[in-house]
């Protein structure tokens, strides 16, 4: 019987034929956690009296969500994952190396995989072609411990991006639309699998804003057929031989298929509080705002920065608002550097921060003060998310929030491309 | 924490306090005390408070979280579910639960129920036989269903966790 792409990663690892509501325990070739989620992981595996994990190679802690420390709490905590991976050998990614889905892009994930982690937006290797999902602290202690987890295999939801966007219309405006249109909940349990004309002419940095939110519509994973866009990227991270064909089968069987002529899409934006209240720019009242975002496990990649760029060069950021860049990880950051994107950045007067979560988990490097408005290109705009309840939190492209960042409220880019 | 052995077996008893749809993990454990992590009965002190301010004063041992639907959006933060056991809570019932949450929450000993939480109002007193699936509304008087759980998890919950499942069974037996 034909296959959805997550049914034959699934039972490529389960070593036998499974379909969807099937359950299986399953390999996992990657496992990982980080700051915030990793030392309950410790803690669990001590209490199973695991010392060790199974594939220390691609078990990894990432220290990135308060990175560097902000509090001494959390630089404990911190200590608690640099040791227990010390000892079990596995790898450890600490400050300044940036976002964990990023760096498992650029170095860990691979088409075909099934990798497992304690953060939700782990979906994002998705884009990939790797079966990819977040799960909490235990079963990623189990999964650390055993290189194993179990999964109901998930129904699966198509998504044709069909045609060409216009110009202002980036992968983040498809995927808030699709959220918006399906609802925060609309693909609970399930897999979308992103297809149709426009995913061919997508860079790979598209392809992971789309797979990164695919949790926001309660998705289990967002995935993508492996293709040359794929293969290109994997051999400029200097893993071309990670390269293997992901694809679904001709036949297999779809919970529904979802048609979206992207030539029709227009700026838009998620408001407070939740992704899926969604409207267009063009439809908006005056939204003025106090903070911009541009960064993330979302859109802190080359291509957002480059796009945030080329709309700030040689103009100047308002002055009532406070523009905060973090570049997802290192080798972005040292790219955008020698780019020049940087530069720019900072001479239109964005703030710089050193690769990581930063400001979107409320933790530190930019938390609101009551009332204020953030335009950010996140993923998530939940009450409280970025540490202060009596806040707002506006979702957009990178390019829509570099625009706004120079009117100091919620602006259509069409104006100026 | 307590152990929460047999809990398909248990009947719970306690209060309804209700909440509405998309109660994210950001109103169940807020992100500005990341830092409590390490301190989960500190964290416990703060549990849906930016959902409902009162209900860690007023919440007691064995009352139960009703809320609408995709109950527990947002990220994997299993400390959402620990401080809500922490704080007392028997069992959370919601129209519907985003997975993750769900899962986390089988694997420390939450019951998460599904059931239509429109027929429940906020102080309702409530009786749940897990093993026979029923939820009583005494207050009301009326009786009402939840959807069962797969298999796998209610061996899970069996064995008392996760955790306790694999060290039972050293690895998987599901």
């Amino acid at each position: 019987m034909d296959k959805t792409i997550s049914e034959k990663i699934i039972s490529s690892h389960a070593g036998r034929d499974v379909y969807s509501g099937d359950i299986a325990v399953v390999d996992v070739d990657v496992v990982m956690a980080q700051d915030g989620t990793g030392p309950l992981a410790v803690s669990q595996l001590k209490k199973m009296g695991f010392e060790k994990v199974k594939n220390p190679a691609k078990s990894i802690f990432f220290i990135d969500h308060a990175a560097p420390s902000p509090r001494k709490e959390l630089s404990n905590t911190h200590a608690v994952l640099r040791q227990y991976a010390e000892n079990a050998g596995m790898v450890l990614s600490d400050v300044g190396e940036g976002v964990c889905h990023q760096i498992l892009v650029e170095n860990f994930a691979s088409p075909g995989d099934i990798v497992i982690g304690a953060d939700s937006h782990t979906c994002t290797s998705g884009a990939l072609g790797a079966f990819s999902t977040g799960m909490g602290s235990t079963d990623i202690a189990v999964g650390f411990a055993l290189a194993k987890t179990w999964l109901m295999v998930p129904q699966t939801i198509k998504v044709n991006f069909n045609n060409i966007p216009s110009k202002g219309v980036y992968a983040k405006d498809l995927i808030i639309y699709l959220i918006g249109k399906i609802t925060a909940e609309g693909a609970t349990y399930k897999t979308l699998e992103f297809s149709g004309s426009f995913t061919k002419n997508m860079t790979i940095d598209d392809r992971f804003t789309i797979s990164n939110m695919a949790v926001e519509a309660g998705a289990k994973a967002g995935l993508f057929e492996s293709d040359e866009i794929t293969k290109r990227f994997l051999k400029s991270q200097g893993r071309g031989n990670d390269f293997k064909e992901v694809f679904a089968d001709k036949n297999a069987s779809y919970e529904q298929v979802i048609d979206i002529d992207c030539s029709m899409l227009e700026p838009i934006i998620s408001m407070p509080y939740t992704v899926d209240n969604v409207c267009s720019v063009s439809k908006i009242e005056k939204i003025k705002i106090d903070q911009v975002l541009i960064g993330t496990c979302t859109n802190g990649r080359l291509a957002d920065l480059k796009i945030a760029s080329d709309i700030l060069k040689g103009k100047k950021v308002n002055k009532n608002v406070r523009l905060i860049v973090v570049p997802a990880s290192k080798k972005v950051y040292l790219e955008a550097l020698k780019e020049g994107i940087i530069e720019a950045l900072i001479e239109s007067g964005a703030a710089i921060q050193s690769p990581g979560c930063g400001p979107c988990v409320g933790v530190h490097q930019g938390i609101l003060g009551d009332g204020e408005a953030c335009l950010s290109t996140q993923n998530r705009n939940f009450k409280g998310r970025m540490g202060n309840p009596d806040s707002f939190i506006y979702l957009s492209s990178p390019a829509t929030a570099a625009y706004s960042a120079i009117k100091g409220y919620i602006s259509d880019v069409r104006e100026i491309l | 924490m307590a152990e929460q052995k047999n809990t398909t077996q248990k009947i719970l008893k306690g209060k309804s306090f209700k909440f509405g749809d998309d109660i994210s993990t950001d109103l169940i454990a807020p992100g500005r005390y990341f830092h409590l992590r390490s301190n989960l009965p500190e964290l416990a002190r703060h549990v849906l408070e930016d959902a409902d301010t009162e209900f860690v004063r007023k919440v007691k041992q064995g009352d139960f979280v009703v809320a609408g639907r995709n109950f527990g959006l947002g990220s994997s933060r299993e400390h959402a579910p620990i401080i809500i056991k922490l704080a007392g809570v028997g069992a959370v019932l919601a129209k519907s639960f985003a997975r993750i949450f769900f899962r986390n929450s089988i694997n420390i000993g939450l019951p998460v129920l599904i059931c239509d939480t429109d027929k429940i109002s906020e102080n309702d007193e409530l009786e749940i036989d897990l093993s026979k699936g029923i939820i009583r509304d005494i207050t009301k008087n009326i009786e009402l269903g939840f959807k069962a759980l797969p298999d796998v998890m209610i061996k899970l919950l069996n064995d008392g966790g996760l955790v306790e499942h694999i060290i039972k069974n050293k690895g998987f037996n599901l």
